[in-house]
């Protein structure tokens, strides 16, 4: 722990009827750029709003350093926020928007500082103008630079990005992640989109349910997710049902369907009674059935394509299985592997060190997105 | 330059042209039949020879005196009438905004109730409500008693008949019309502005001075204009709640047409409009509220 980390400890905020989050701890080091990923409702603009002092915890503590200001009043915390809608005052000037703060504070040089942030954002030539007068992606700008001018110790972002389209989403991600690592201030970034948690934050914390599910490096959180609701929303997965058993001393053995699967014993959360065995479905290899598979890779026989769909990068497979199981298949469309169509009969096969074994108990669609039929 | 494009373009702008007057005949003869007509008929009113009467008929003699000799006579009365119009708005001001404030960001399932409260007086007529408020205030009243028990009255020992009652009167009657604008305008207000505001270091009160009461300003603006013009106008609550040293112009404007001087009474009314109309021009301007009424 050092000099500014953010730390939340036993954090619970209870509104009327239900709990929004649930006796949370976190730790946010300083300078870091920290992601808050989840769902909407699960509690993740809450804690976003307790560290802001907008909202009062129904009990715990935030600290940053080594002041707890839990009850301070919001302005009088060394923290910033970007409002999800930017919340711009209408009234004001781009310049006067961006100088709010400074002027609060009494600082000295706000026309300096002011025109130093509208460059750093590169919006020096709209000071003049009114928010109504900008575009989506500029007033986002705006918003950042007039909490960052501030320089607060903590930058929290609320889903900043979430109003904008794709492709200036892309660019600002990209822009923000530029701007943090030039300024060097912690960013603790809300979002539902676990592709922006993982463009841009150095750690992500997966928040269900008023807690957090699971913390770390985006790598390290894809490659190993720890619960259900990790592996289905980042990214997708394949869960099988299974029965771990003792196996040898590097790996465990795991029963699927009577056939047997080795997954090495750090990737296993469980290794006894009934698991998930779990596949991100880009690691699975699809080959004719009955081919000949690598020695020791995991396999998966006797399948029936049926679906294909080409998205270009990569061709996507569901094959449905003996027991009436549907898992996807992702194939990379370089050319070398081969193609199938719907009703070839088809094995599905994967390295060991890919596969993940979670606790059964849980439930195997948690973090599942829903997707409209229409 | 005479081409094919110019020649068949022009009818189809002018037919264009025409639609548009067309849609707007209803308004405009609205306009002069309810606007132009009875303005010009003051203003000729207002320059007739003072020295007809009824029963003589009035000579059309462009006799400007008028408007002279009504300031002259009356300019105390119409003074007072700016005056405790001014005094009422800025009550009204007071009463209101806090009301206005609270309905619309502290009432929450209350709000539609306090709105009705607020509009509940006007399924009263206007001069019923305030002949009560000549019980309210009677020599015999119960505030008259408080008042007298706590010391807090005067030597001649009434509220009624004095100016604090003309301006109570007025406060009552036109604070609807201040709370109404201001609410419509403060609702509208963002809360998350506020959120903002305690976010960028501003406690609330200068979160309310910086970003509540600027956006607020069309309201406060429109409800002020609101109450000052028809208060500075307004007859009813000097002649039932005050005496003949509270009059203001709208009595006297009464009493000339019921006198029988037309010209006089008409040249009170030109003037008392026109300088109301260069106060609220000059108001507009001053608050910057342009582009936001």
């Amino acid at each position: 722990m050092s000099g500014s980390d953010l730390v939340l400890s036993g954090v619970t905020k209870q509104f009327a009827g239900f709990t929004a989050v649930d006796d949370l701890d976190l730790t946010v080091p300083e300078g870091s750029f920290f992601a808050l990923l989840g769902p909407s409702g699960c509690g993740k603009t809450t804690t976003l709003r307790i560290v802001a002092g907008l909202e009062t915890p129904t009990s715990g503590s935030v600290t940053l350093g080594e002041e707890d200001i839990s009850r301070l009043k919001p302005y009088k915390r060394p923290v910033n926020t970007v409002f999800q809608s930017y919340a711009l005052f209408p009234h004001l000037t781009i310049y006067e928007n961006v100088a709010f703060g400074l002027r609060r504070q009494g600082r000295k040089d706000v026309a300096g500082q002011v025109k130093d942030m509208l460059d750093l954002v590169e919006l020096g030539t709209y000071a003049q103008r009114k928010p109504n007068q900008l575009s989506g992606g500029q007033q986002q700008r705006v918003a950042l630079a007039r909490a960052l001018i501030n320089k607060p110790k903590v930058l929290l972002l609320d889903e900043p990005l979430g109003a904008l389209d794709l492709k200036l989403r892309r660019q600002m991600q990209i822009e923000l992640k530029r701007i943090q690592t030039e300024v060097g201030i912690t960013f603790v970034h809300v979002t539902h989109d676990q592709e922006e948690a993982m463009t841009m934050a150095d750690t992500v914390a997966v928040m269900n349910a008023g807690v957090i599910e699971q913390q770390g490096a985006p790598m390290d959180l894809y490659e190993h997710p720890r619960t259900t609701f990790v592996a289905n929303f980042l990214g997708q997965s394949n869960l099988i049902g299974g029965e771990a058993s003792a196996g040898d001393g590097q790996h465990v053995r795991i029963d699927v369907h009577g056939v047997g699967l080795r997954v090495p014993r750090d990737r296993a959360a469980v290794s006894s009674g009934g698991v998930w065995v779990g596949i991100r479905p880009e690691k699975v290899f699809l080959a004719e059935a009955g081919a000949e598979t690598q020695d020791h890779s995991n396999a998966l026989r006797d399948g029936v394509v049926t679906d294909v769909s080409f998205i270009g990068v990569s061709t996507q497979y569901l094959a449905k299985m003996a027991w009436g199981q549907e898992l996807m298949v992702f194939e990379q469309n370089t050319g070398a592997r081969q193609s199938f169509r719907v009703g070839d009969r088809v094995d599905l096969h994967w390295m060991p060190d890919h596969t993940f074994v979670l606790d059964a108990t849980q439930d195997a669609s948690a973090g599942v997105e829903r997707v409209d039929p229409a | 330059m005479s081409t094919p494009v110019s020649t068949t373009a022009e009818p189809r702008g002018r037919r264009r042209g025409r639609t548009g007057y067309l849609l707007l005949a209803p308004a405009a003869l609205w306009i002069i039949l309810f606007f132009v007509v009875p303005l010009v008929t003051l203003i000729s009113t207002s320059l007739y020879d003072p020295a007809g009467s009824l029963e003589t008929g009035y000579a059309m003699t462009g006799y400007v005196g008028n408007y002279a000799a009504v300031m002259q006579d009356y300019s105390q009365q119409f003074l007072r009438s700016l005056g405790y119009a001014g005094v009422a708005t800025i009550a009204c001001i007071v009463l209101g905004y806090p009301l206005a404030y609270a309905i619309a960001f502290k009432a929450g399932r209350w709000r539609n109730l306090m709105l009705v409260a607020v509009i509940a007086p006007f399924f009263t007529s206007f001069l019923i409500r305030t002949l009560s408020w000549q019980l309210i205030l009677a020599d015999q009243g119960w505030i008259v008693d408080a008042l007298k028990f706590l010391q807090l009255m005067g030597d001649d020992g009434r509220l009624l008949a004095t100016p604090l009652a003309v301006i109570t009167g007025l406060t009552y009657n036109f604070l609807p019309f201040m709370v109404l604008p201001l609410y419509a305008s403060l609702e509208k207000i963002d809360h998350r502005l506020h959120e903002a505001g305690a976010d960028l270091y501003a406690s609330p009160f200068t979160t309310f001075r910086k970003v509540t009461l600027p956006l607020s300003m069309p309201g406060l603006v429109a409800g002020t204009l609101l109450t000052f013009i028809p208060a500075a106008g307004d007859y009813i609550n000097a002649e039932l709640l005050g005496n003949t040293r509270t009059q203001m112009i709208g009595n006297v404007i009464q009493n000339l047409f019921d006198g029988g001087s037309y010209p006089e009474a008409a040249a009170l009314s030109m003037t008392l409009m026109s300088v109301i109309v260069v106060m609220v021009l000059v108001y507009i301007w001053r608050s910057g509220t342009e582009e936001l009424v």
